[in-house]
């Protein structure tokens, strides 16, 4: 949690040890997307990103009241959720939107969706008969 | 998307069979498909093991929160928490609410799951600790939002 921001580009998304089973490490990278999305200017961020071509910070400050330095830290949190990759090219740092974690978590809730369907579908044959 | 699950279903049984089925904890294992060790109790943890097929070695472990009589059957737990190595007691649960409805065939029941935008408390920055974390708005809100205010 330094103040340089994402100077150094790095990737923050596999931060979990290897001694955690994967279907933690999953559901904690879940939990991450959601609460990223958890909040308007990053969900501006993600709408931003997700229509077009990688921007950097400028353009994505650019029309917003929030200086650069918020956007950063907004645009941090994205990126430690998986759903931003930062992208140098010369001196500017780009940022493109990455459809994935937001794929995964749809497909999770499907799943215990799923899960639930199938419980349910017990549960009716077992009061109804 | 939405950060919860939400299923809405008609039973053609009475209230109070529905809610034998949910809150008797040997007729919640036979649908639910695990073996609890006790009685449900408000406030108490409910313990027991998953009967069905090949996952045999998970644990059942739930947070039983709220028994409002035929209406109201809530718990928490951790939807991922299968592997019997991992201490998942720190890491914050989501709540499943089970609600009943009296209708003219029957019974109605909803059934949320909730609380999958919370992150667990260690990963939690401290900077965005105040954000409320909802996630409710689908995309289409969103884009909609942003349509108003560019």
């Amino acid at each position: 949690m330094t103040g340089a921001g994402l100077s150094r580009c790095r990737t923050l998304r596999n931060m979990s040890p290897r001694s955690r089973s994967r279907e933690r490490a999953r559901f904690e990278a879940q939990a991450e997307v959601f609460a990223a999305l958890g909040d308007q200017t990053r969900l501006l961020l993600v709408v931003k990103l997700a229509a077009g071509k990688p921007q950097s910070i400028a353009q994505l400050t650019a029309g917003s009241r929030l200086t650069r330095q918020a956007i950063t830290k907004h645009l941090r949190v994205l990126e430690r959720a998986g759903m931003v990759r930062c992208a140098r090219s010369g001196r500017e740092r780009r940022f493109a939107f990455n459809p994935r974690p937001m794929e995964e978590l749809r497909e999770y809730l499907e799943g215990v969706s799923a899960q639930w369907d199938e419980a349910l579908g017990r549960l009716q044959a077992f009061v109804e008969a | 998307m939405q950060d919860r699950v939400e299923k809405r279903l008609e039973l053609k049984a009475p209230v109070s069979r529905v809610w034998q089925a949910l809150t008797d904890y040997r007729q919640f294992g036979e649908w639910f498909q695990v073996k609890i060790d006790g009685p449900f109790v408000a406030g108490e943890v409910s313990r027991g093991h998953i009967t069905y097929p090949g996952y045999e070695h998970v644990r059942w472990e739930a947070v039983i929160q709220k028994i409002e009589p035929q209406r109201l059957f809530s718990f928490t737990w951790h939807p991922y928490a299968i592997d019997p190595k991992v201490d998942y007691s720190n890491e914050t649960p989501t709540l499943v609410e089970f609600r009943l409805e009296k209708t003219a065939s029957g019974t109605l029941l909803l059934l949320t799951e909730s609380g999958f935008d919370k992150v667990p408390g260690h990963r939690r920055e401290e900077a965005y600790r105040k954000n409320d974390g909802g996630w409710t708005q689908q995309m289409q809100n969103i884009e909609k939002y942003v349509a108003e205010k560019p």
